[in-house]
């Protein structure tokens, strides 16, 4: 990433906007210490004793993923492609979400199970869940590491601070307050976090939107922009795509992304699902995701939208998109840049403060279901087995601080890569996409066998790394895939790939014990198992996962009506 | 298991009153900022929106609707109760 520009881009932060970014530190580390108090168990450390209420895991399960490389990533893709970004938050999300409360969660909460490997032990036996505990393990430190390197970018750019002693600063932060309080903290802090992003970005898409002249003005100026009224439109984004064929566009988004790296990521992502763990009743748990997916659906007003009106206003990112890459900025640069240009000192705080939070959020997220993995999973399944509760929990504390000193390595990993969404794509299409496919054969076909769990899961992802090394201009380069296209066709691969192989394989293997797998087998769970209780604190139909599904479906179909 | 150790122990702080606290605060100091220390050349950058003042009505105005939860549904530590029916942090 270029460092010219950190003059242009040094935003002038005075002593009341860094007094507001104290203030809201305190609090997070405030709420640290204070959730250190209900931390008896490892349960309580790594799961949050399942006592939470779903607006505060719902809220936290859209939080999780509204990291840094997510915000700033998607203004730049905003800036870059327009309103075709919306697939990311709407075909992208949504569908996901709403299957993962009303379809998957019953099994997962319903089993009791502290993690999506352990959901794998007990479906398919060791192979897969070795295979997935690693892979998962690695890619979450992996993508800690992502957003530790964006955020070091942030303070180095916004503030001057140099990009190692950031790293520390920022790592010690979260490593203060997930040790302390454990997966309570991450998921307090991130309801707060959902909060002040929130109120950085929605008062700067305000200015921005007066700024460009109203929403007529915005549509006369992108259009007249390079890459014209395609960006207005949310179908066929053959720029998002680098697809040609409007028709093979549309399958490569509503299969590729809609369907197999959506569903792959949303249902199958430890860091998401383990929120809805941790809420306190099964009919918590199924609204978790979907109460998370309403916020999830307006999100793209604040950032998507920014993102274009800086494509248009801000004189560098005008530049940039004609062509010219000597000015020094990049599309990443979007919501900072019209930070610098639009909001006076006090407002300018805030919107440090929500990016910093954003950055915060995600990182949080990757050590806080790393820990868990890592201590259940990994450490208690395979190197000390049937050791009192106090060790498990020391050890969850231990693998937070040692998640976070690899993420602190692996930061350099990301810096060779000029649009950093591209590059988690491709991590998320090596590990989810077949996930999903095992996961949805094995709960709905009890003979898949536990040989074809990791067969199946180590070809899904084989096919998808050979489909980014082929499509990759520094390595193979034989495939023409631009933009995010790779990452589509690869999950899509992946996800093929893996139910061929996880088919032939059971056909000739022997299957599972059918007396193993009540709970986690889709017609050997009893209806009373999958259903939850409508009564008490569960009561009411506002209450009803099946209703809200339902609202957030039309919501989002009414949108991509009104932007088509 | 634990839980029902944990049921009693967990949500003895609340969620909602840090939220309110933290956006009280933010929304006092911007309403002060924007009545009292917005320069023109603050209203011009920011398209002529006194952006400080409107967003700390708009946090003082979340900040109330926080503390007003937690006052109408007030958080209950139930004494002795099985995990799956714990009340944490307020209903929704």
């Amino acid at each position: 990433m270029s460092v010219l520009a950190a003059a242009d881009l040094r935003l002038p932060a005075g002593p009341l906007d860094y007094a507001l970014l104290v203030l809201y530190f305190a609090m997070v580390l405030g709420i640290g210490v204070l959730a250190r108090r209900s931390v008896s168990t490892s349960l309580d450390f790594l799961l949050s004793g399942r006592s939470l209420p779903a607006w505060v895991t719902g809220l936290a399960f859209i939080s999780a993923n509204l990291g840094a490389i997510e915000l700033l990533g998607m203004a730049a893709n905003g800036a870059q492609y327009g309103i075709p970004t919306v697939h990311y938050y709407w075909i992208g999300a949504i569908p996901a979400m709403v299957f993962l409360g009303l379809v998957m969660m019953p099994f997962y909460y319903g089993s009791k199970v502290r993690s999506v490997p352990e959901f794998l032990r007990r479906r398919f036996g060791k192979g897969a869940h070795l295979v997935n505990a690693i892979s998962f393990a690695v890619a979450q430190v992996l993508i800690a590491g992502v957003n530790l390197y964006a955020l070091a970018l942030l303070l180095k750019l916004l503030l001057g601070w140099p990009i190692p002693l950031s790293i520390v600063i920022a790592a010690l932060i979260v490593l203060t307050y997930t040790t302390l309080g454990g997966l309570s903290a991450a998921i307090y802090n991130e309801v707060l976090q959902f909060f002040v992003i929130v109120a950085a970005l929605l008062p700067l898409t305000v200015v921005a939107l007066r700024k460009v002249g109203g929403w007529q003005g915005l549509l006369a100026k992108v259009t007249a922009s390079p890459g014209g009224a395609d960006q207005l439109h949310a179908w066929p984004a053959t720029n998002i795509t680098g697809i040609q064929n409007p028709v093979l566009s549309v399958i490569g988004i509503v299969f590729g992304l809609g369907f197999v790296l959506s569903f792959g990521y949303w249902t199958t992502n430890f860091a998401e699902v383990q929120r809805a763990l941790s809420a306190k009743s099964m009919s918590a748990a199924r609204r978790t995701p979907i109460i998370g997916s309403y916020p999830k659906a307006l999100i793209p007003a604040i950032v998507i939208l920014p993102g274009m009106i800086a494509a248009v206003i801000v004189p560098e990112m005008e530049k940039l998109k004609a062509g010219d890459t000597g000015v020094g900025v990049q599309f990443n640069d979007a919501l900072p840049l019209l930070m610098r240009d639009l909001l006076p000192n006090g407002m300018l705080g805030i919107a440090i403060t929500g990016l910093l939070a954003s950055f915060m959020a995600g990182v949080a997220a990757n050590v806080s279901s790393f820990n868990t993995v890592f201590t259940y999973d990994l450490w208690q399944d395979y190197i000390r087995k049937d050791r009192p509760d106090e060790y498990y929990l020391r050890v969850g504390r231990l693998a937070t601080v040692a998640g976070t000193v690899v993420a602190i390595g692996t930061a350099f990993i990301a810096s060779g890569y000029g649009n950093i969404m591209d590059y988690i794509q491709a991590l998320f299409s090596f590990f989810n996409a077949p996930l999903f496919a095992t996961f949805i054969l094995g709960m709905f076909w009890k003979r898949m066998s536990a040989a074809a769990g990791w067969i199946g899961l180590v070809a899904g992802t084989l096919g998808a790394v050979s489909i980014f090394v082929m499509a990759d201009p520094k390595l193979l380069g034989v495939l023409d895939l631009p933009g995010q296209g790779a990452s589509f066709v690869g999950a899509s691969v992946a996800f093929v790939l893996d139910i061929v192989v996880s088919v032939v394989v059971t056909l000739v293997t022997r299957p599972v014990p059918e007396e193993q797998l009540g709970g986690l087998v889709y017609s050997l769970t009893p209806k009373a198992d999958r259903t939850h209780s409508a009564t008490g604190e569960d009561a009411g139909w506002y209450r009803s996962p099946v209703l809200l599904g339902t609202g957030v479906l039309v919501l989002t179909a009414a949108l991509y009506i009104i932007f088509s | 298991m634990a839980e029902q150790k944990s049921a009693q122990s967990a949500g003895l702080f609340d969620l909602r009153l840090i939220i309110a606290v933290l956006f009280a605060v933010y929304g006092v100091v911007l309403i002060v900022v924007g009545t009292a220390f917005t320069s023109d050349a603050d209203l011009q950058k920011a398209a002529g929106i006194n952006i400080n003042l409107w967003s700390g009505i708009g946090m003082a105005a979340l900040a109330a609707v926080f503390a007003l939860w937690v006052r109408l549904r007030p958080l209950v530590v139930p004494d002795e109760v099985p995990a799956d029916n714990a009340d944490g942090v307020g209903g929704h």
